[in-house]
């Protein structure tokens, strides 16, 4: 053995499992059941939306990243996870030409013009969405309404409908109602906000302080708590949106007050703004403050005191 | 909940691999030639105190402590001075040694006799007699651990018996087959030192030592045995203290600040075999583990014997390509396998290419699994941007020098980033600016 080449490298010399694909992957996974139900409850259609959103944003990254010789990093799976997220944000009826604008938003503008994963400022997908809302509201609001369901709600979604929530709770499980692709199902959302949770490849503080502070301020503003949660996009933000690591704070203490913070704004969109897009704008505008949150959350170190 | 909202930071859940737990240690044969740096501690040098030629015998000085930091050094074996050279050690660094070709016969020094302890000051000149160091890896002298600023502000005597370093199980084996040595060690720094009270902590991964040490220590309420839960790095000095005492020791400070004395189980045991037999530190336990090793065992090694022949004696396999000394988590890996086994080494790993071979790192998704790994609860990512800006005042502000590099943070980082070298790096920016400012 004198004469073999070791390799010298420096501690530590093992790695966790973990990965930045297999967390990707994850998120994928965890997106499935809401594909899902989407697809049985709006058809066949949801399918090709999907299918558009994530071929173009793994398509837009690798296009940007050979344009500006850089490697090009679609391997590690992150934007398929926008293109699903952005799929679960969009009307099945929405014009493909329209999904690959949002797309193009949410990978070259929101993230490669910032440097790519890691460095975007805001989510790339809930950017896509939120420029689509303002562009095309009108296509962005076209809800389908379930061919299944022939007594489905009348106007738009049930958290615009002014319906008793108690009275649809199945319904609003199940997801038949109007709304976009990946947000009507509530349990599908459930189960893939478990399942990530489950793998610790999310904390359970963010969607557990965003969901509990929208239920305490509906319950103490007198406004319906069953809608409020299981109707909108509260459980798809809550789960999959404002969990991005990037966009999110590190610390456990900052979490919290993150999803509070998200919790807060959402609510005072949804009864007292005039628009509909309650989770989005939360997120968007607690998202610009988590460099911030970082600063005020950090963990004090152990011994973090200056001895005299 | 409450402690999490002051630190996230919570350590990892290393795998263990701690397969040769139930393997006795075996005796290697004695080695054609030891080598012993003169360097084998923290602090100044050791000066030769043999020349080419001059006969030793097992337990003679052939190195006198260079200083007051410091430890001297013994042969392991009785034989002849080949040389007096300097060698390559096993960080990469050069150290003068001296080359010792044994005899076979193996004839103890006379001049090594049970010590007369009856003070504190008695005990500190045994212990530098039998040079002894920490040998959980840190290789700070012991005499000078003993000898704090202010004895009486010392309550309690912590002994590590954590070991949270995949693979190695040397110290459980010290629990195991010494606990007679470990007791008297135990008990005598105790006394001389005027301690109080005596907490062992063990990780729950070592059920017989932790049985066999509660029933021991049962009858004295003095001691206690705090079982530790199996979480990387419960061993780190600091972090044992607030798990065992509930105390922190102050930024900058040592453990004599939060009233505590922290010894590895093998360093307090070796103290126990001098004060019994008056043999110096000569001989030392490893692990030797790894999958590119045929039959993983515990091995009692004679300081100063190459590495290469304690790996041939384990059946090192054709494929390795790193070894380690100590364990996957801080082990430094060994350029030259013919650099020898000094006193702080527990643990010799190899891997194979597979093993050996790290991921090539991508991106920080900014997941902050660093920060809630950090046993210290230091905010890695965010030390990381500062170090990258250059900016020392806000490396400062996040306190990296309390960084002790564990490898926690690279050890979780899904894009396989090297954070640990990245906060070893900062940490010297921080000096820098700091020892610039004073000028």
């Amino acid at each position: 053995m004198e004469a073999k080449k070791l390799i010298v490298s420096a501690s530590p010399h093992i790695n966790a499992r973990a990965t930045t694909r297999s967390i990707m992957l994850n998120v994928c996974v965890a997106l499935l059941p809401a594909l899902a139900a989407g697809t049985l409850i709006f058809g066949a259609r949801v399918l090709l939306v999907a299918g558009v959103t994530v071929a173009s944003c793994v398509g837009f990254e690798a296009l940007y990243c050979v344009l500006m010789k850089k490697p090009v990093p679609v391997g590690d799976f992150s934007a398929v996870v926008t293109g699903l997220i952005l799929a679960m944000n969009l009307p099945a009826t929405i014009p493909l030409w329209i999904a690959i604008i949002g797309a193009f938003v949410a990978i070259v503008v929101a993230k490669q013009l910032f440097g790519g994963l890691g460095f975007n400022f805001a989510n790339p997908a809930l950017l896509g969405r939120i420029v689509l809302f303002i562009g095309f509201a009108g296509r962005m609001t076209a809800y389908a309404f379930p061919a299944t369901d022939v007594d489905a709600l009348a106007s738009a979604t049930p958290l615009a409908a002014g319906v008793r929530g108690l009275d649809i709770l199945p319904k609003l499980l199940v997801g038949a109602h109007g709304g976009v692709i990946g947000e009507t199902c509530a349990a599908a959302l459930i189960v893939g906000g478990l399942y990530l949770i489950v793998t610790k490849t999310i904390s359970a503080a963010i969607p557990l302080s965003y969901i509990g502070t929208v239920a305490a301020l509906s319950l103490v503003l007198g406004q319906d708590v069953v809608l409020q949660l299981f109707s909108g996009g509260l459980l798809l933000g809550a789960f999959f949106m404002a969990t991005d690591y990037v966009t999110s704070p590190f610390t456990f203490k900052g979490r919290v007050v993150y999803g509070v913070c998200l919790g807060v704004i959402t609510c005072l969109i949804r009864f007292y703004g005039n628009m509909a897009e309650g989770v989005s704008f939360a997120l968007l505008l607690m998202n610009l403050t988590v460099p911030y949150l970082n600063d005020l959350t950090r963990q004090k170190p152990l011994g973090g005191v200056k001895s005299k | 909940m409450l402690s999490k909202w002051k630190r996230s930071a919570l350590g990892a859940n290393v795998p263990h691999d701690k397969q040769t737990a139930n393997m006795a240690t075996v005796t290697m044969p004695l080695p054609e030639k030891i080598i012993l740096p003169m360097q084998q501690h923290i602090g100044a040098p050791c000066a030769p105190a043999v020349k080419k030629g001059d006969t030793v015998l097992v337990g003679s000085v052939v190195g006198t402590a260079g200083g007051f930091v410091g430890a001297a050094i013994h042969s392991g074996v009785s034989g002849t001075v080949e040389a007096v050279d300097s060698v390559l050690m096993s960080n990469g660094r050069k150290a003068p040694a001296v080359v010792i070709r044994p005899d076979g016969k193996q004839t103890p020094d006379p001049a090594c006799v049970p010590p007369q302890v009856t003070d504190h000051a008695s005990l500190i000149e045994a212990v530098r007699a039998c040079g002894l160091v920490g040998l959980g890896g840190a290789g700070f002298p012991t005499a000078v651990k003993l000898s704090p600023k202010d004895l009486s502000a010392i309550d309690t005597l912590v002994i590590n018996g954590a070991e949270c370093e995949p693979y190695i199980t040397s110290d459980n084996r010290e629990f195991l087959e010494c606990s007679e040595s470990v007791m008297r060690g135990i008990a005598a720094v105790k006394q001389h030192l005027g301690i109080q009270k005596v907490v062992i902590g063990i990780e729950r991964n070592k059920p017989e030592a932790i049985d066999l040490m509660f029933s021991l220590v049962k009858n004295d309420p003095d001691y206690s045995v705090k079982p530790l839960e199996c979480r990387y790095p419960q061993g780190a000095e600091k972090v044992l203290i607030e798990k065992t005492t509930g105390r922190e020791v102050p930024r900058g400070g040592l453990p004599a600040d939060a009233g505590v004395i922290v010894m590895n189980v093998t360093t307090v045991s070796t103290l126990g075999k001098y004060l019994a037999t008056g043999m110096p530190l000569v001989k030392k336990r490893l692990t030797v583990d790894g999958d590119a090793i045929a039959s993983p065992k515990n091995v009692e090694v004679i300081i100063g014997t190459p590495i290469a022949d304690v790996l041939e004696f384990c059946g090192v396999k054709d494929n390795v390509s790193k070894i380690l000394m100590g364990g996957p988590m801080m082990g430094t890996a060994v350029a030259d396998p013919a650099s020898p086994v000094i006193k702080q080494n527990n643990a010799l790993v190899a891997f194979g290419p597979a093993l050996a071979s790290m991921p090539a790192p991508g991106p920080c998704i900014r997941c902050g699994s660093c920060i809630n790994a950090c046993p210290m609860g230091l905010s890695p990512v965010e030390i990381a941007g500062a170090f990258n800006r250059g900016d020392a005042e806000a490396l400062d502000a996040l306190m990296v020098d309390l960084c002790m590099g564990c490898g926690t943070c690279s050890f979780v980082c899904p894009a396989k980033r090297p954070v640990t070298q990245t906060m070893n790096l900062a940490k010297g920016v921080l000096m820098k600016a700091k020892n610039g400012g004073k000028k």
